[in-house]
């Protein structure tokens, strides 16, 4: 620590690796001052203009803006708003071409400028040192400062640390050729520089505040040296001119001789960089209440007349700014669609991208636009590649500031092996194009790396989906699984439920009180019985029974001499318990109604019995096919469906009888109201009545289904493997 | 004698190897099959089963038992490659019978319910491997499309052929550099 404050002090700084010295062309535009330019008639303000992610809308079409209104808000720290650059009308929200290499459209507010220029209230801080670092954390925040280098990290995240903070580093080295936007700006806002620089000191505490610039700026420096003589803690290093000097890894090693490690920030070792733009966007936030609504761009290029460093506001089209400037070829790219466009970079010479539409709006990260003259850069107007055989000289290897190995990476960019790539630290790269500079085989070096580090980027994505997807895949099978045995479960319960239910059915069926039952199985038996004493020959079965039979066959008469003592031991034994229902039976409408309801199920049972009987009568032709297991199967049926028909009846019985009780009692508290109560009887009546039609189509279905028993569980099981 | 001693030395050698090697065996004995874990890392974990198996799993296991390598469509080449480099054999072409008859080219596709056609019959629901499809009977469904594969299994069940595979729309965040592309690109 000692040491390198020493060496600070002496001026003595360390080297990072590599660097190359381009043609820095900055004096097209560093000896002119800032220029302000008319408003445009209209602005494009992407939502997103910063890495993270981007704030929700707080205004809607047609709304009216004041200057400096913000237009998004949000509750994610990573997400920075955006405020209205001038006081206008948004016209449109919609998908606009951005700045971005892709040309792609993303979401952007359009606003019609109304000229007036009006602001919204402002809050002037005349002393920022009253304002706690929570509220000034809030007024970066709310301002939208996000870093204004390149990067684009919001900048109220940067400066929102706790461990401590050796080295405050300012970044005003700006090496990229042709750009002088923070150059003019240190010389014409150094006060309003330092006052930011200030508040920074006040938020972080650093030991030291060292401001890193290129020797090629002596204006800059003057003005910068004058602005802090009396601050000691802030010493401004003058620095050899070299690119990328002004590479945040590169600074630090510079300055402080500390190498960040791969993978790190440098807030790890206690050091945090602010670009100067940034500084100069704080002190406007803090003390003047001005969010980040304009910016200093340069425009230059030999093919702008007027080349100069303007303040843009945030927003305006890329095409307003080359007419304000004189763009050499008059007619304007849009409209020369056949000739090869001039081709206008978005940033600086060596780390720009071309924009592919002048609509293009100026975005919180832009700091240069640079229109060239086809002298002065050929290979931008020259769209083939010039691109051959890598020779193996190494110079890209001797320039990379990251020392990595640039033609080994390219090789395996080339052939798509990320591991290999992830193993050479692609991610290292900074994407300064220094290695793509020096190659004698002008080969587009950083383009691969920049594609690989897009695919490797992809790749990690569709990974992290994969995963994503294979956990819920075997999620849903796991629950599938769950479902299958839960219902298999509740089959089986089902099914020995309904088996319960059947024994206890025919076992309360013989010491039922069922009247109807037990008229029935008397009738039944003495038929039985009449039909025993008769000859052989003739049927045992009633004459409502299925005809076929009369001309059964001696088996089948063996049969229903057996069937015909089993029902009479049963018909025996409903009549020993006949008499306890009816005991109970007190009223005598109810005794009609219980009469009425006999009938009714008498019939029901007839019918029932006729429709076992005719079942058995199948089973029994299939019998004398041969198939005797077949026989037996039908007789269960049968006598499955015989017990259900009669619990059905008993439970019928009970359910009217229950509810003309419920009648009878009310029609006799009310006393009077006879005629109600015969009402409610006819109602009960015919209710009854109603459920006894329903009753007898349940008992078909039942019928049915006793009969396909034994499909059913190979029916369910195939709808589970469906 | 000296060959005796000879015998003895070396006999006394293998025994004693054979009892590190019998230890070893028992003391790092590995539980199931990694091959089939490390195989179904290299599935594209769609759960599509247009390789014929009821999932990426079970493809993985099938491969292990000696299934052909070149069945995975979604996976394309680059998966083949990575199974071949994996299990040490040649890299075969992508089985025809599999390959995708997509008219949307090759590029990522998700399904997409056109909401008023959804008569809300949950068949998709139950066809979807990797529960990406919401809704309830005789309510209108809809696709999430973050959890969505792309795998098609949706398609075929729907009985009002609402459901469509659409290209994943390209954004900021999943745009890829293509060098070729933006040489012959002309400003609008």
């Amino acid at each position: 620590m000692e040491s390198i404050i020493e060496r600070i002090s002496q001026h003595k700084f360390w080297q990072f690796h590599g660097g190359i010295h381009p043609p820095e062309q900055k004096l097209l535009t560093s000896g002119k001052p800032i220029r302000q330019l008319p408003l445009p008639k209209q602005l494009i303000l992407p939502l997103q203009q910063h890495i993270g992610r981007q704030g929700d809308l707080l205004v809607e079409v047609g709304d009216k803006v004041l200057k400096g209104q913000p237009l998004t808000q949000s509750s994610n720290p990573m997400a920075v708003p955006i405020h209205a650059p001038t006081s206008g009308i948004v016209s449109a929200i919609k998908k606009s071409v951005i700045a971005h290499p892709s040309g792609l459209s993303e979401l952007c507010i359009f606003i019609d400028v109304d000229f007036e220029d009006a602001w919204q209230p402002r809050d002037i801080c005349q002393d920022f040192t009253k304002l706690s670092q929570q509220q000034i954390i809030k007024k970066i925040a709310d301002s939208g400062i996000a870093g204004m280098g390149g990067a684009g990290f919001p900048t109220h995240i940067k400066v929102n640390t706790k461990p401590e903070i050796n080295f405050l580093i300012i970044n005003a080295a700006e090496c990229e050729p042709y750009i002088t936007a923070d150059d003019l700006l240190m010389c014409e806002q150094s006060e309003a520089i330092i006052d930011g620089i200030k508040i920074l000191d006040q938020l972080l505490n650093p030991a030291f505040i060292l401001i890193g610039i290129e020797d090629n700026k002596p204006k800059a420096i003057k003005a910068l040296q004058h602005a802090t003589k009396d601050i000691e803690k802030i010493s401004v290093c003058v620095l050899p001119t070299k690119y990328p000097t002004g590479g945040e890894k590169q600074l630090i090693k510079i300055l402080t001789g500390k190498e960040v490690k791969s993978g790190a920030l440098p807030i790890h070792s206690g050091i945090v960089v602010q670009n100067v733009a940034t500084c100069f966007a704080i002190s406007d936030a803090v003390i003047n209440d001005i969010p980040l609504i304009r910016r200093v761009v340069t425009l230059t290029g030999q093919a702008l007349s007027k080349p100069q460093n303007v303040w843009v506001l945030l927003g305006t089209p890329v095409s307003h700014l080359l007419e304000q400037t004189g763009f050499a070829s008059e007619i304007s790219p849009v409209s020369t669609p056949p000739v090869s466009n001039p081709p206008v970079i978005m940033g600086g010479p060596l780390m720009g991208f071309n924009i592919l539409n002048d609509l293009v709006p100026i975005v919180k990260t832009s700091n240069c636009i640079l229109a060239p003259s086809k002298t002065e850069m050929p290979s931008a107007f020259d769209n083939s590649s010039n691109e051959v055989e890598c020779i193996r000289c190494g110079q890209c290897a001797e320039v990379c500031p990251s020392q990595l190995l640039p033609q080994e990476l390219q090789w395996s960019a080339k052939a798509k092996d990320h591991q290999q790539l992830t193993k050479l630290n692609l991610f290292d790269c900074i994407d300064c194009g220094a290695c793509a500079y020096v190659c004698p085989s002008q080969i587009p070096l950083v383009q691969y790396y920049r594609v690989a580090k897009a695919e490797i980027r992809q790749q990690q994505q569709l990974d992290i989906k994969s995963e994503k997807a294979k956990v819920r895949f075997e999620a849903r099978k796991l629950r599938l699984e769950k479902d299958k045995i839960a219902r298999e479960e509740k089959h089986k319960k089902a099914a020995a439920a309904r088996k319960a239910t059947m024994n206890k059915k025919t076992a309360e069926g013989g010491s039922a009180s069922s009247a109807v039952a037990a008229a029935l199985a008397r009738v039944k038996a003495k038929k039985k019985a009449s039909d025993r004493t008769k000859s052989n020959d003739e049927l045992p079965v009633s004459s409502s029974e299925v005809p076929e039979k009369m001309s059964g066959s001696e088996e089948s008469d063996e049969k229903s001499q057996v069937k015909a003592a089993i029902a009479r031991a049963k018909a025996k034994r409903l009549a020993k318990n006949n008499g306890t229902p009816e005991k109970k039976v007190t009223s005598s409408e109810e005794q009609k109604k219980i009469d009425e309801l006999q009938v009714a199920h008498n019939e029901k049972a007839n019918i029932a019995k006729e429709q076992t009987v005719s079942s058995k009568e199948k089973s029994k032709q299939e019998s004398k096919q041969g198939n005797s297991t077949d026989d037996k199967k039908a007789k269960i049926a049968a006598a499955v469906a015989k017990a259900k028909a009669k619990a059905k009846a008993k439970k019928e019985k009970k359910e009217p009888l229950s509810a003309s009780n419920k009648e009878e009692i009310k029609a006799t508290t009310a006393g009077t109201d006879n005629k109600k109560a015969r009402i409610a009887a006819a109602v009960a009546k015919a209710k009854a009545k109603a459920k006894a039609k329903k009753e007898q189509k349940k008992q078909e279905d039942l019928l049915q289904v006793a009969s396909s028993e034994e499909k059913i569980p190979f029916k369910s099981s195939n709808e589970e493997s469906e | 004698m000296n060959i005796l001693i000879a015998i003895l030395v070396l006999g006394l050698i293998a025994a004693l190897f054979g009892a590190i090697l019998g230890y070893a065996s028992v003391r790092f004995h590995v539980e199931g099959d990694p091959i089939v874990e490390q195989l179904d890392a290299l599935l594209p974990q769609t759960q599509c089963g247009q390789c014929g198996y009821p999932g990426c799993k079970p493809y993985a296991q099938a491969v292990a038992n000696g299934e052909a390598i070149n069945k995975c469509a979604p996976g394309g080449e680059d998966t083949i490659k990575k199974i071949a480099d994996l299990l040490g054999v040649d890299v075969e072409p992508l089985d025809e019978n599999h390959e995708l008859n997509s008219s949307l080219g090759n590029g990522p596709t998700v399904a997409f319910i056109i909401e008023e056609d959804c008569i809300g019959c949950t068949k998709c629901i139950q066809a979807c491997p990797v529960d990406a499809i919401l809704g309830a009977a005789k309510q209108m469904h809809t696709i999430l499309i973050d959890e969505c594969t792309g795998c098609d299994l949706c398609v075929a069940p729907c009985p009002v052929d609402c459901i469509e595979m659409r290209p994943i729309p390209e954004t900021i965040q999943n745009w890829q550099w293509d060098l070729n592309k933006i040489a012959v690109k002309q400003v609008d």
